[in-house]
């Protein structure tokens, strides 16, 4: 049986991928597509690693079916800013928020996700939009300063 | 828990000659151009950095990057005496088995123990003056003028009018004989009390930082395996027909460990894996069960077990006191959890063997695969990468994925990648042990303990390792009763006892971190909260007149309570509670405010005072405070692995749960300006954060938890 070809844009850039159906966007995107910023976790959508956009929108790739998608533009953090100075990234390294790094391209995509939507968002704004990424080095202070530094707000 | 190396002059004296002995790398200054398309021909100039035509320093660290912030500290050590410009800084992971053999001992090639910056204080500095010395002579000598004549700047070397970079005269400078040098006085430190950012991020933000798990090539298949069940079970028959069907899936081959499906990717091999119909032979650990393990380790602790310290003689003293305190507690299996799940790529070659990994003890590693392959040590490669995460995890005496992952290389004859999917890693065992902790203790006419019987009984973490000469003597893994076994609380106490029980059982264990101190602490400073309870005393004056003799420990505490406005009204509904604990050489103290509220526990803020000695980089003690205290609390409130039936009942995020950033409180760090022998920073904020938290628990319900992890229902329940 042959498998299906997809026709996927990332980060601006169109890929064609032969995959399993059910193959989740997580595995089409790091070990097919070989862009690895975007990690593996949990793989059931309980912790936020695998976060990209869809559209924008932040979305857990590892439980999204490859033949979910049909137009979306799909970004990754390799993508999230051709410079790598998106406000979040820039107050991620202000604020010294990592640590391992591990769970980070996920968090910056929720962050990033967050901001587009509520440009200054309460803390308990912050804390629901952030509360499906685990970070197993305890950087949550430091999230909640660097979201809202790069909101423009006084950490 | 590993013992400061002191600097070895030997050590530098042999870089020193294996560099003129011609480890120097062909050295040219090209011309800008080709520069930028050649990769800057660097010279090694000591076991620690290389300087390249480009004048970047290249810093090459055995010690890992594990989130810790240890590559930026280290870092700065050397640039510290190197006198170079922070920015041209890179640092890499140094390689095991390319070339230069360090041939040294395991605490300086293994990551751990809170020690890196204590054990490579002085060895950092010293290669950063010993290079610094090197190339001011060189450049004195193409200046023609004395080495006194010259001084350095950001990475270059200046006399008079005269200016010459670092990587201009690198070569030059590693011809030359290593000098003895004198390190800087405190006053002229530049780099070291500051807080510089971290070198690490940059890559860290955009993807671009490698892990493990992101290594690929062409060729490379990944590898999932089927593990038993149950711990130490073996595979009786395995139908893989429709397994080895599924597109993708290149092999399955049987390992000692289990099943291994090979895939094109991680999603074939996976399909591959749930496609097995396997018939496991479940192996003597099927009868270890939560339940009755506790029953077994209460009976244990109602017998005598062998004594880490005795005096006088406890159980009269405990007849005769005049109040009494007895106390069980109870302590479950922990599993680690790092966010990037264990992985290893392995390539045989002909020759040699390349591996790809995030470990904290590659020499180690390097050893047993060696002796598996038949190689030579210096025939195995080991790369190690960005680690994401370990906590102890990656710190396996035993090497187990690692040597997992050669035996699916070997027995496939392919080039694999081994992942463990988050499923494996929760059930893969190596957790923090159970233990159960039964105290006896009589209180005196002035409400502090006279008599004190202490019982532990629990798996050993360094019996059967490389670590066990150091730690387990005389049926004693010291690592288990640490933190009460010499306890300061204890040292007064005429009658007392402190009795181990190890217990043997397959479930395997590792240190996970804080060692033994996540449990010891949170007995230890709990009961001192109930002692002071007892006496109608301020707990945190009841602890300082407890510990009057040791500065440091009051030093921490003082400056908790002084930042946490310490006997001031807290909001109303709102409790604190104390904890004061040393480990790895640092003195902890922390304040945690709670409040409870419909049986939900809602932890508002930890203040947190510590005494490390000098800071190297206070900000990264402060990023470790805030990192023990989310790890700490995690385990507090959610952490419990159970086994049933031999299986263990978690698997994932849903059901062994972590702290997250709504549950996450304000974290306010504090470091005391200390100025005795410096102290660990990774772990040290792990171990006063549960006990706080309980103590601050007993304040707002007058109830004591005694069970891990904490949960109001016990209050109503306590069995």
């Amino acid at each position: 049986m042959p498998m299906p070809t997809y026709t996927l844009t990332v980060n601006q850039k169109t890929y064609t991928v032969k995959a399993d159906a059910q193959m989740p966007l997580l595995w089409v995107i790091r070990d097919l597509i070989g862009l690895t910023g975007t990690k593996y976790g949990c793989g059931i959508a309980q912790c936020g690693a695998c976060t990209i956009h869809l559209d924008g929108a932040p979305i857990r790739s590892c439980s999204f079916p490859v033949s979910a998608i049909t137009h979306q533009q799909i970004t990754t953090i390799e993508g999230l800013s051709p410079t790598h100075t998106h406000p979040v990234q820039k107050a991620w390294i202000d604020e010294q928020v990592p640590q391992c790094g591990y769970c980070q391209s996920g968090q910056i995509m929720a962050a990033a996700a967050l901001l587009k939507t509520n440009p200054h968002p309460t803390d308990e704004a912050i804390d629901a939009a952030m509360q499906g990424n685990i970070c197993r080095c305890g950087t949550y202070p430091r999230i909640r300063k660097a979201i809202k530094k790069a909101a423009g707000l006084t950490p | 828990m590993k013992k400061n190396s002191p600097i070895n002059r030997r050590d530098f004296l042999r870089t020193g000659s294996l560099l003129s002995g011609g480890l120097l790398i062909g050295f040219a200054v090209p011309a800008k151009v080709v520069q930028r398309a050649l990769a800057p021909v660097a010279t090694e100039l000591n076991a620690f950095l290389r300087i390249s035509t480009d004048n970047r320093i290249h810093i090459i660290l055995l010690k890992v990057e594990m989130g810790q912030g240890i590559w930026t500290t280290l870092s700065m050590l050397i640039a510290e005496e190197l006198d170079c410009d922070w920015q041209t800084i890179q640092v890499e992971p140094r390689s095991s088995g390319k070339g230069t053999d360090f041939a040294q001992s395991l605490a300086i090639q293994s990551t751990g123990g809170s020690d890196s910056t204590r054990s490579e204080f002085d060895r950092c500095r010293q290669a950063g003056a010993t290079a610094r010395a090197m190339l001011v002579r060189a450049a004195a000598n193409r200046f023609g003028v004395q080495p006194s004549d010259c001084r350095t700047e950001n990475g270059y070397v200046i006399a008079g009018r005269k200016r010459i970079s670092y990587g201009e005269v690198a070569r030059e400078a590693s011809a030359l004989p290593v000098p003895s040098v004198t390190l800087r006085e405190p006053k002229d430190w530049k780099y070291i009390g500051t807080s510089p950012k971290r070198l690490d991020s940059p890559d860290k933000i955009n993807g671009k930082a490698k892990y493990g798990l992101d290594v690929q090539f062409p060729g490379l298949l990944t590898a999932v395996v089927a593990r038993p069940p149950v711990f130490g079970g073996q595979v009786k028959s395995v139908d893989a027909t429709r397994a080895r069907a599924l597109p993708g899936v290149r092999a399955v081959v049987r390992i000692p460990t289990g099943v291994a499906v090979l895939g094109d990717h991680f999603w074939a091999a996976s399909r591959g894996r749930d496609a097995l119909k396997i018939e496991w032979e479940p192996g003597a650990l099927v009868a270890v069960d939560s339940t009755t393990q506790l029953a077994e380790y209460r009976a244990l602790a109602d017998t005598t077990g062998i004594a880490s310290q005795q005096k006088g003689d406890v159980v009269t003293a405990l007849a005769k006191a005049t109040g009494r305190i007895e106390a069980e507690f109870r302590f479950p299996y922990l599993a680690h959890a790092p966010m990037e799940p264990l992985n290893c790529t392995v390539r045989i070659l002909n020759d040699r063997c390349q591996l790809w990994t995030g470990t904290q003890s590659p020499l180690l590693h390097q050893a047993e695969v060696a002796a598996f392959l038949g190689f030579k040590p210096e025939q195995v490669e080991l790369n190690t990468l960005f680690l994401g995460g370990s906590f102890g995890r990656r710190g396996s005496f035993q090497d187990d994925w690692v040597m997992e992952a050669v035996h699916i290389a070997k027995a496939s004859g392919k080039p694999i990648k081994l992942v463990w999917t988050r499923e494996d890693d929760i059930r893969g065992g190596y957790y923090r042990p159970v233990y159960v902790h039964r105290a006896r203790i009589g209180i005196g006419p002035d409400g502090f303990p006279v008599a004190w019987q202490h019982r532990i009984v629990g798996q050993s973490l360094f019996e059967n390792t490389p670590l066990a000469s150091e730690i387990v003597q005389n049926g004693i893994d010291y690592s288990s009763v640490g933190g009460i076994h010499g306890s300061p609380y204890l040292a007064r106490i005429p009658d007392q006892a402190v009795e181990l029980h190890t217990t043997v059982c397959g479930v395997p264990v590792l240190p996970w971190r804080s060692v033994g101190h996540t449990h010891t602490a949170f007995v230890m400073e709990t009961l001192i909260d109930e002692l002071a309870s007892l006496a109608s005393q301020d707990p945190v004056d009841y602890r300082r007149a407890l510990l009057n003799d040791q500065p440091r420990y009051l030093a921490a505490l003082t400056l908790a309570a002084e930042k946490a406005n310490w006997g001031m009204p807290l909001p109303p509904g709102h409790f604190g509670g104390v904890a004061v604990h040393a480990a790895m050489g640092s003195y902890v103290a922390q304040i945690v405010e709670v409040s409870v509220d419909r049986q939900q526990i809602r932890i508002h803020r930890v203040v947190c005072a510590i005494d490390c000695g000098l800071a190297v980089n206070p900000d990264g003690v402060r990023a470790q405070m805030e990192s023990g205290i989310v790890y700490g609390l995690t385990a507090a409130l959610y952490g419990e692995i159970t086994l049933k039936e031999g299986q263990v009942q978690q698997s994932n995020f849903h059901d062994y749960r972590m702290l997250r950033i709504n549950e996450t409180p304000v974290i306010d760090v504090y470091l005391v300006p200390g100025t005795g022998p410096m102290g660990g920073a990774g772990e040290p904020g792990v171990p006063p954060v549960a006990p706080a938290l309980a103590n601050a628990l007993f304040a707002a319900t007058g109830k004591r938890l005694r069970r891990l992890p904490l949960r109001l229902v016990d209050l109503t329940k306590p069995d």
